[in-house]
């Protein structure tokens, strides 16, 4: 291809960066003053980030945040991962059934799900919504189709005969799996991982649903704060999408490498 | 095949974990959208939405919005997707992975620089609700259009392409003969990931100062006034939209994919 089309094509790429970046990046901008609004004149500052760390408040949620979204994915990788096995050497049927529900909670809107499971666990087995379990088991509900479709294709390309070769020579079934089969399948298992751990820091509106009410996560607190006026709050969460962008951008980075590395 | 039947068997906590808490609670939810508070038989939830100007005009706005907001992110995805693998443009890869990276920040946060930078363009958000819900919901669904188109025209068979072309297509032909109706699954997969967020993903409203509702909103506000039975009535109404949209793209794309194989 000559060099002339290729002007055009990167002008449009640049536009569209631009496009997804500008809100972030004046944002990002904005967290290092001491202004209260976009636009205004301020100087250099790190109060914003004194605030996100010292508040109270603030870092309670970052843990709680965080905390939630490990434990999610960690049980969400355990089911994802030996539900992805089991359904591999099940029967057609049975096979069909574990295909059909995992892509329930995919396909269908956020809303609905939290929704539903809020109907299930909370009104309908009257359910303490305190005790934490409807909200892990929510956002387990919206992370583990993830693991499940990560690891799926991995069990897909392993080659069969290593399973029966570990066998052969005098490997017990549980070994073979955890030694041949789960080690085939970690980076699917790995990749399931991190989709569970950004789902469950993205999501809203399961945790709205399914959340103790003296609990926040980072969305449910960012929509509540929206609609105060504390500026003081407000700027400190201009430093939290600065944190989370680097460490976003750091994890995209790390996950890309690796993945590129295997496949050579 | 007793070891078969071992490893069939590491699977049932899932299948146990699925039946409870993803098929369970749609059984559920249509039993409260098809009961009164006491428990008995009822149409009337239906009823009150499917006669209710506003309920009906809730359901209007909400599809509007998810057209304009999908039909736009197509026009940018698409180009954008087509730059990115087919161009020659050097690092695609690199540049897919900056362009789908703000899909995993936290929504409420993008939406908050969106919402600071909005403001400080127009003065004040009141003025221009829809726009700026239209702008807020493209911002954050883009990539997840951009995703499956790429993934689409990546895998396609460039050999189609060059044949076409061969035997005397011109570019436009060859876009719109070949390239387009090749590139369908991924679109119908855009969309699929776009038009629903969009129906019912109310926080962008709220953030940007929309008052008004989409049918995510009505399930919100019912939940907060624990009115489970019109809540789960709302919730049918959008699972019953979903399986349709679900069956007739997997139609679409079975078509594509049958076509392509014909190709």
């Amino acid at each position: 291809m000559n060099k002339k089309n290729i002007l055009l094509p990167l002008l449009w790429l640049i536009f569209v960066v631009i496009l997804l970046y500008l809100p972030i990046m004046v944002l990002i901008f904005y967290s290092f003053t001491d202004a209260a609004m976009i636009g205004q004149a301020g100087s250099f500052s790190l109060s914003n980030y004194v605030t996100l760390f010292t508040e109270e408040e603030l870092r309670g949620i970052l843990i709680g945040t965080f905390s939630l979204a490990v434990l999610v994915s960690l049980l969400s990788t355990f089911f994802g991962t030996i539900g992805a096995i089991g359904s591999f050497y099940s029967g057609k049927k049975l096979k069909f059934l574990y295909e059909i529900s995992n892509q329930v909670p995919v396909v269908n809107a956020d809303v609905v799900t939290g929704f539903s499971v809020c109907i299930l666990l909370i009104v309908f087995f009257g359910m303490d919504k305190d005790t934490y379990i409807p909200l892990v088991i929510g956002q387990m509900v919206l992370c583990t189709p993830f693991v499940y479709l990560s690891v799926m294709p991995r069990l897909k390309q392993m080659d069969p005969k290593i399973y029966e070769a570990a066998l052969d020579l005098g490997a017990t079934p549980g070994q073979a799996l955890r030694k041949v089969v789960l080690r085939e399948v970690w980076p699917g298992v790995l990749s399931g991982f991190s989709t569970a751990i950004m789902l469950s820091l993205d999501d809203y509106f399961i945790a709205t649903y399914t959340k103790p009410a003296v609990f926040d996560t980072i969305s449910t607190y960012v929509v509540n704060a929206t609609k105060g006026s504390q500026t003081e709050i407000k700027t400190a969460l201009w430093a939290l999408s600065t944190v989370i962008f680097l460490f976003i951008a750091v994890v995209v980075v790390i996950r890309n490498l690796t993945s590129g590395r295997e496949e050579r | 095949m007793e070891l078969s039947l071992k490893r069939k068997y590491l699977g049932i906590p899932y299948l146990i974990f699925l039946f409870i808490f993803v098929l369970l609670p749609l059984f559920v939810i249509f039993y409260y959208a098809l009961t009164d508070g006491t428990g008995h038989f009822t149409l009337s939830n239906f009823g009150h939405f499917f006669t209710n100007s506003r309920a009906i005009g809730t359901l209007i706005y909400s599809m509007v919005i998810a057209l304009i907001t999908t039909a736009i992110c197509l026009l940018l995805a698409y180009p954008t997707s087509y730059v990115l693998s087919r161009s020659g443009i050097k690092g695609g890869a690199a540049w897919l992975i900056i362009i789908v990276m703000p899909m995993w920040i936290n929504f409420t946060l993008r939406l908050t620089a969106l919402k600071e930078i909005l403001s400080f363009i127009e003065g004040n958000l009141a003025f221009h609700p829809f726009l700026n819900t239209i702008i807020g919901m493209v911002y954050d669904f883009l990539p997840f259009m951009v995703l499956p188109i790429y993934n689409s025209i990546e895998k396609m068979d460039t050999a189609l392409l060059e044949a076409a072309e061969d035997l005397g297509a011109g570019k436009r032909e060859v876009f719109f003969k070949v390239m387009l109706p090749l590139s369908m699954p991924g679109i119908v997969s855009g969309i699929t990931m776009v038009f629903l967020p969009a129906m019912t993903n109310y926080v962008v409203l709220d953030m940007l100062y929309n008052s008004t509702y989409i049918m995510g909103s009505l399930i919100g506000s019912y939940f907060s006034a624990f009115n489970w039975n019109d809540g789960a009535m709302v919730s049918a109404v959008l699972l019953v939209l979903i399986g349709l949209l679900t069956w007739l793209t997997g139609r679409v794309s079975d078509d594509a994919d049958r076509e392509g194989a014909r190709l």
